[in-house]
């Protein structure tokens, strides 16, 4: 199998999965490595469960399927816990990031965790974006998390990918409101 | 998608990828129904239209079936025409399409593969363009995004080259190429322009000085010339993809031919697949090759007009073929790939053996264990010199 590191994202249509998947894999491009960033459509409706995925690696992508055993899981919306299959395919060192209030230890009992190589990681991303973006917006909290619990991206990255990127398509609220989401994201992120 | 790079590496889905190099194109004219998965081809490219990005002529238009009779009147005015479809958007085209071929018209489609109904479905599968074979288009398949831009604007100059003169569809796989980003080369505009060149109107209906007339009635005494031309033209092509694709490769470092082989030379067993499947079979390969397991690959990238000569001496010294179709001609007697290759190496002293997997339909996944399970078969194949079953459905 390619060493492409691979990463599953969970959440419901409109919380912006699909745009942080394409959001990593920019990041990722830009500093020299190969991506794929891929949605997984459904039923297009609002609330809908979506998964979107990235592969990373250092050597072009040739794999064209589904991502079926993804080492980093970042789920958007904890409701999907019980019912999208969150932690299927994922290694005994898997990374879990979880838009949630609770602690991580109570959240690694909710996805039913066992294996003490699995790292839980909880981020309350939902009253971050609120209190960044104005909007229920989780997605890029979780990706300011993903940098402080893993060594996929730097935050420095993040931020500096979406001011280039996206300050033409965004006003400078939103841009600003969205840096300070990927910074929060980054700091408060909390694993035990 | 925002586009910051002009030259150099970024990341591109396949349908922003194929609306920036139309952008870069400049076509005359541009007349298509969105439909998914290459919608986003229309709507980013009307977007540059309406931006001011470039001169383009856009015709909205009310159906695919229109969207075609709209590039047809402008082709034959004498304008470089692009659209692209999807699925039922090319089936609503049929009519056209052989109009387009018929009456010798250069003009560049992307194709985004997806599925037939019913049932309605609306990811990947080769059915469409595979209903459209015998269609008179040349047909390209790309494998990932990077080949898709650069097929596009190779199709240009087949289409447009005087010994052709037929027009090209660019297919790629929908959602999975059409909606992936993945990393791409970009050319600059420069670069783009300077490989397609200047467009030249041949027999345009708009040359008052020298009146001619397209899709006359033509009967007994003629309809069959005209055929025979078109069926001439359209083989010519088969050397000016060789032709194009060499000098694509001097130009810009990334040379195509008629097909793709992967560790084909000494294999005992190959699979031959097209579009983005190719690439998780390389995959495969590369284990199989590790427990010692000759495995191959042949991936064909222009399919009509068919190179029949070349694939079959690509394939000869192979014991045991599976050809893998994303489609069924249900027919009852396997894929359309698999009846061409088939046929083509019919004329071989001694044949391998050849057998038809349908995968894939409808979007299905096509995982490594899939391309595993299929040259397990083959092995077996190759020990035994027998056949089981000489059509089969897979990934079901």
């Amino acid at each position: 199998m390619e060493s492409a590191l691979e990463v599953r994202w969970h959440g419901r249509a409109q919380q912006g999965v699909v745009t942080a998947a394409k959001l990593l894999g920019e990041v990722c491009v830009a500093s020299g490595r190969f991506v794929q960033a891929f949605p997984e459509f459904g039923p297009e409706r609002m609330g809908a469960p979506v998964r979107a995925y990235n592969r990373i690696a250092m050597e072009p992508i040739r794999l064209h399927c589904q991502v079926l055993e993804p080492r980093y899981v970042l789920i958007a919306d904890p409701t999907l816990i019980q019912i999208a299959g969150v932690t299927d395919g994922t290694p005994k060192d898997a990374v879990f990031i979880v838009n949630t209030a609770k602690g991580a230890g109570e959240m690694r009992k909710e996805l039913n965790v066992k294996s003490a190589e699995a790292k839980v990681c909880v981020i309350d991303a939902s009253k971050i974006s609120l209190e960044t973006i104005g909007r229920l917006m989780p997605n890029t909290p979780l990706l300011g998390a993903l940098a402080k619990a893993t060594n996929v991206i730097s935050v420095d990255a993040l931020i500096e990918n979406f001011k280039e990127n996206y300050s033409k398509k965004f006003s400078e609220k939103v841009v600003n409101g969205n840096v300070e989401a990927i910074r929060r994201g980054y700091d408060e992120v909390r694993w035990e | 998608m925002a586009i910051t790079a002009i030259k150099g590496k970024t990341a591109l889905t396949g349908n922003s990828a194929i609306a920036y190099g139309m952008k870069q194109i400049n076509p005359d004219v541009c007349a298509a129904y969105p439909i998914t998965p290459s919608t986003q081809i229309a709507e980013e490219f009307s977007s540059y239209v309406a931006d001011g990005a470039v001169q383009t002529e856009y015709v909205t238009v009310e159906s695919e079936h229109s969207a075609m009779s709209a590039c047809i009147g402008a082709s034959a005015a004498g304008a470089r025409v692009m659209t692209a479809t999807s699925s039922q958007g090319l089936a609503l085209m049929w009519e056209m399409l052989y109009v387009a071929s018929g009456m010798r018209l250069p003009i560049v489609m992307t194709n985004v593969n997806r599925a037939l109904s019913a049932p309605i479905n609306i990811h990947c599968d080769h059915s469409d363009s595979m209903g459209a074979r015998d269609a008179g288009w040349i047909q390209l398949y790309s494998e990932t995004v990077q080949e898709g831009y650069d097929n596009l604007f190779q199709a240009m100059r087949i289409a447009e080259d005087l010994r052709v003169r037929i027009p090209a569809m660019v297919c790629f796989d929908g959602f999975i190429t059409s909606h992936a980003i993945e990393n791409i080369e970009l050319l600059s505009d420069e670069e783009v322009q300077g490989f397609v060149g200047e467009f030249k109107a041949v027999n345009p209906l708009l040359d008052v000085e020298r009146p001619v007339t397209y899709g006359a009635l033509s009967l007994q005494d003629t309809y069959m010339e005209f055929k025979y031309q078109q069926s001439q033209a359209i083989s010519r092509a088969k050397e000016v993809v060789i032709e194009v694709g060499k000098e694509f490769g001097k130009r810009f470092g990334r040379e195509y031919g008629l097909f793709e082989t992967y560790k084909l030379d000494d294999a005992d067993v190959a699979v031959v697949i097209l579009n983005s499947a190719a690439g998780t079979t390389k995959v495969a390969i590369d284990e199989l090759r590790g427990k010692g397991i000759k495995a191959g690959l042949l991936r064909p990238r222009l399919y009509r007009p068919f190179p029949a000569v070349e694939l079959s001496n690509a394939l000869k010294h192979v014991k045991a073929i599976a050809c893998l179709d994303r489609a069924d001609s249900m027919s009852g007697f396997g894929g359309p790939l698999f009846n061409d290759i088939r046929s083509a190496m019919y004329e071989l002293e001694a044949r391998p053996k050849i057998i038809s997997r349908i995968y894939g339909l409808g979007g299905r996944d096509y995982k490594v264990r899939d391309a595993i399970a299929v040259f397990d078969e083959l092995e077996n194949v190759k020990k035994t010199g027998v056949v089981d079953e000489l059509m089969k459905y897979i990934t079901i």
